[in-house]
């Protein structure tokens, strides 16, 4: 009898790239839910559009670089950067905008690196840093979390907020718009403001901002989901947050009065996204446990000194493209001992 | 390395290995029926190709008629391995035979065909062979055609030879079948404890180590106790040790056994006699036990025919040289969902083209899959460096840096990153979400480095014939010089005498000349 051949192993992989990237966007629903939540559904819109636009350019990209269509869409990885791309957004920014930052991330730093596999920085956080410098007012133009919202915006306002940039009367971008805590945190220190006064405001929860501190606790179980699913390890996480508390707890402790509370910093921003969900990317990462552990530690310092120093609010986005420089280098030195040798 | 310096204990505790997989392991399926034979067919195609090393070469002339038993080969090498009939019978061709590989490629070999007769042609048994000269039986393993059974392949008698400088402090008999489905070794532990633990106290004297192990998977159930209970007949307990050892792939290996067993690791490019262990797989134990107390050289072995893909899984034993088919056909033949034919296991086994291929001294499994078991044919998707390879790689490498350097031809490269040290276990292919077929890329890259080694070499060796070459001209000149100026200085003091001479007999010349009367 006669049978084809194949190379081993000859039993199939127990993981895909798909089910790798499915598990991501799993992983990013309690935290999306939550965003929804307190701030309201704009971010829907902006996550459809920005899966959308994705795609768009995913589909025009490939053909362009006469690569095979559907395998790679298949794999799902334009919809991850999408939505990760998305939820470091302001809710209600305007739809150009979106568009213009998830081009960026597809087509230059993703296919023009070569594609799946070979980008050197992370699509996502390139989009948003793009938008974050070219669109400074629009890309920073926060909510209040809907407690403490004067006005609550609905599907049908945050739509048209979106497309047209224009609020259903009687609203005002003046109005509906609000600093966030970190920016709240950054001009009060600037002006020597003790930071229980600047707690008093009533942005702040329990450790960081109202609302924003439950969105990071469900990015939080996202996180755990992916790494009960072995889809991340620990290390980056934990490096990450590990080295926010080992930082900020001396300087904290040295003078609690006018520097925040450690889990304040981890509650605050984009720190706990980005440590389960966007430094974990391993195409940009690190390779090994110790590069990862590493990566993680950078990427932390550089964010608590951007959040101190920098000229931005929140450094995670930045941070993380500054260690993604450093992983060629990251990993010819963490490489680990090989058997028997 | 301080450990290797205290004495070896081995079985109070047990050590990790990093990586690995935890795999189904499938292996009561083929467990449940009994041992079976294969019989005897029309036909034994034998390639001479049974080893790793050197490859014998073919003693007998077509139309020779063999006994069962008789050594068919010749070699020069020390490590070869003979091959000997399987059966009385005639030898009808000598030249090429297919053998298991995808390619269906030939190989050199010869034919036999049976007349199914008794005559056998069995070496003189040595009975007291725990006194023997371990010489003597080290030629009895090497005249018996033994080869690491675990699919290895390697020529047991050369490591069986006794080492002076380096002393063996463990053997480890290795009955842990690292692939699912394999349950050949299982078998053979279960019904034939006896000759494995006599085959293990023979290499244990051959070697004079000081402790013998018998490592087995700790899923095996009865295998424990029926090796426990046959020391404990043999009144051998005090020579070897049952230990179990978790069932994690790719547990079987030597490397990772090792490690598992005394913590050590075998360094990287050496051997398990490095840090004072020797390996032997069980079978090749029993096959041991045989040619020295019967004098049978290997004729045979125990194949798993197994997998989903045939109506009746099990064990058979069968002859060197059977039609893989006939073993399909003990298990009660195919399904009609088979759809992969694999010599192997299903992590680093051989997809073969047809059934009509003989079992060799490798076939330690024929694994038949259905659609249902394969891989569904997937396209590759570029690297995403999730570093799950590099997780499960049991040599601690990091695959997916290999892959990149053998992709962008940076041999050299993938040799730095220690690519000689993959074992081609085929974790990281296994895992790769990417469906990469890493262990191809790893085969490749190993192949090139050696065509550019024995380029090296080559070269080397050139450069150095030259060299010798220019040194052996040179020196030829240097003598030609040396005795031109000898001569020439000979020359110019023989000058010099007869010069002197002349001198003097013109002067007694002259003074004869004036002073005649003198
Ligand atoms: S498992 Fe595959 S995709 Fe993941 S790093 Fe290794 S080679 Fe790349
Ligand atoms: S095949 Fe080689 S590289 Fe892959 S896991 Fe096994 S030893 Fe590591």
């Amino acid at each position: 009898m006669k049978f084809a051949t194949a190379g081993a192993p000859h039993v199939p992989a127990p993981k895909s790239v798909h089910w790798v990237m499915l598990q991501v966007l799993l992983a990013l629903i309690p935290g999306t839910a939550a965003y929804v939540w307190f701030f309201g559904p704009g971010i829907l819109v902006q996550i459809t559009l920005a899966v959308a636009a994705a795609v768009a350019f995913e589909v025009l990209m490939l053909r362009l670089r006469r690569q095979p269509v559907s395998p790679f869409l298949n794999d799902l990885s334009a919809p991850v950067t999408a939505v990760l791309y998305a939820l470091c957004l302001p809710p209600l920014m305007p739809w150009w905008t979106v568009v213009i930052g998830m081009g960026f991330a597809i087509v230059v730093a993703k296919h023009l690196y070569g594609g799946l596999g070979f980008n050197v920085f992370n699509p996502a956080m390139v989009g948003y840093v793009v938008v974050l410098i070219a669109f400074p007012r629009e890309a920073t133009s926060w909510l209040p979390p809907e407690m403490l919202a004067e006005h609550t915006i609905s599907f049908g306002a945050a739509l048209m907020a979106i497309f047209t940039g224009e609020l259903p009367a009687p609203l005002t971008w003046d109005a509906v718009t609000q600093a966030t805590p970190l920016d709240v945190i950054r001009t009060g220190a600037t002006q020597d403001i003790m930071i229980s006064e600047i707690r008093s405001n009533p942005l702040f929860g329990d450790f960081g901002g109202k609302g924003w501190e439950w969105i990071a606790n469900f990015y939080l179980l996202g996180g755990l989901y992916l790494l009960f699913r072995r889809v991340i390890t620990w290390h980056v996480p934990v490096a990450v947050m590990g080295v926010v508390i080992v930082m900020t707890l001396p300087v904290y402790l040295f003078d609690p009065g006018t520097n925040p509370f450690p889990l304040q910093h981890i509650f605050s921003g984009g720190i706990v996204l980005g440590a389960c969900f966007v430094a974990t990317d391993p195409v940009s990462g690190a390779a090994s446990p110790l590069g990862r552990l590493v990566f993680g530690g950078g990427v932390a310092v550089f964010t608590l000194m951007i959040r101190r120093w920098g000229g931005y609010p929140d450094g995670f986005a930045f941070a993380i493209l500054m260690m993604n420089m450093a992983v060629p280098l990251i990993d010819r030195y963490t490489r680990p001992r090989v058997f028997g040798q | 390395m301080l450990e290797t310096e205290q004495p070896l204990r081995v079985g109070h505790r047990l050590w990790h290995f990093h990586g690995g997989l935890k795999l189904r392991h499938w292996k009561k399926i083929s467990m449940e029926s009994p041992l079976t034979s294969a019989g005897l067919p029309d036909r034994l195609e034998l390639p001479l190709r049974q080893n790793i090393g050197e490859v014998p070469m073919v003693a007998v002339q077509p139309g020779d008629r063999v006994l069962k038993g008789q050594q068919l080969t010749r070699t020069n090498g020390s490590v070869s391995a003979h091959i000997h009939a399987p059966a009385s019978g005639v030898v009808t061709e000598i030249g090429t035979v297919r053998a298991p590989h995808p390619s269906g490629l030939e190989f050199p070999g010869l034919v036999i065909e049976p007349d199914g007769t008794d005559g056998t042609c069995y070496q003189e048994p040595i009975s007291d062979w725990l006194n023997a000269d371990p010489n003597l039986l080290l030629d009895r393993v090497f005249h018996s055609g033994i080869v690491g059974l675990g699919g290895a392949l390697f020529p047991t008698h050369a490591k069986l030879r006794r080492s002076e400088q380096r002393p063996v402090e463990v053997l480890v008999l290795n009955g842990a079948e690292c692939e699912p489905y394999i349950s050949c070794d299982e078998t053979l532990m279960r019904d034939r404890p006896r000759e494995i633990i006599r085959g293990a106290c023979i290499m244990r004297h051959m070697l004079n180590a000081r402790q013998c192990v018998i490592a087995i998977e700790d899923q095996m159930g009865v295998v424990e106790q029926v090796l426990r209970d046959a020391l404990e007949e043999l009144g051998m307990s005090d020579q070897a040790l049952v230990v179990k050892v978790p069932t994690i792939y790719p547990e079987g290996g030597e490397k990772q056994l090792i490690r598992v067993l005394t913590g050590r690791e075998v360094p990287s490019g050496g051997l398990p006699m490095d840090v004072g262990v020797v390996c032997q797989n069980v079978a090749t134990a029993a096959a041991t036990y045989r040619a020295v107390a019967l004098g049978e050289p290997l004729m045979s072995r125990i194949v798993s025919v197994t997998g989903r893909g045939v109506q009746q899984p099990c064990n058979v034993e069968a002859l060197l040289g059977t039609p893989i088919s006939r073993l399909t056909a003990a298990a009660g033949g195919y399904t009609d969902q088979a759809q992969r034919l694999i010599m192997g296991g299903p992590m680093m086994g051989l997809s073969l083209p047809d059934d009509d291929l003989p079992v060799t001294k490798a076939t330690n499994c024929v694994l038949v899959l259905t659609h249902r078991d394969v891989s569904p044919v997937a396209p590759e998707l570029p690297c995403i460096r999730c570093g799950e390879c590099a997780r499960v790689c049991p040599a601690q490498l990091q695959p997916q840096q290999l892959l990149w350097h053998i992709r962008a031809s940076e041999f050299d490269q993938a040799e730095d990153l220690s690519l000689a040290d993959c074992i081609e276990c085929g974790c990281c292919a296994f895992v790769c979400p990417s469906q990469i077929p890493l262990v191809d890329y790893y085969r490749y890259g190993k192949t090139e480095n050696r065509v550019r080694a024995a380029d090296r070499q080559r070269a080397e060796h050139s450069k150095q014939r030259l060299d010798a070459r220019n040194i052996r001209l040179e020196a030829q000149k240097k003598q030609r010089k040396e005795r031109l100026a000898r001569k020439q200085k000979a020359l110019a003091e023989d000058g010099k005498k007869s010069e002197i001479e002349a001198a003097v007999a013109r002067s007694k010349a002259r003074r004869a000349q004036r002073d005649p009367e003198a």
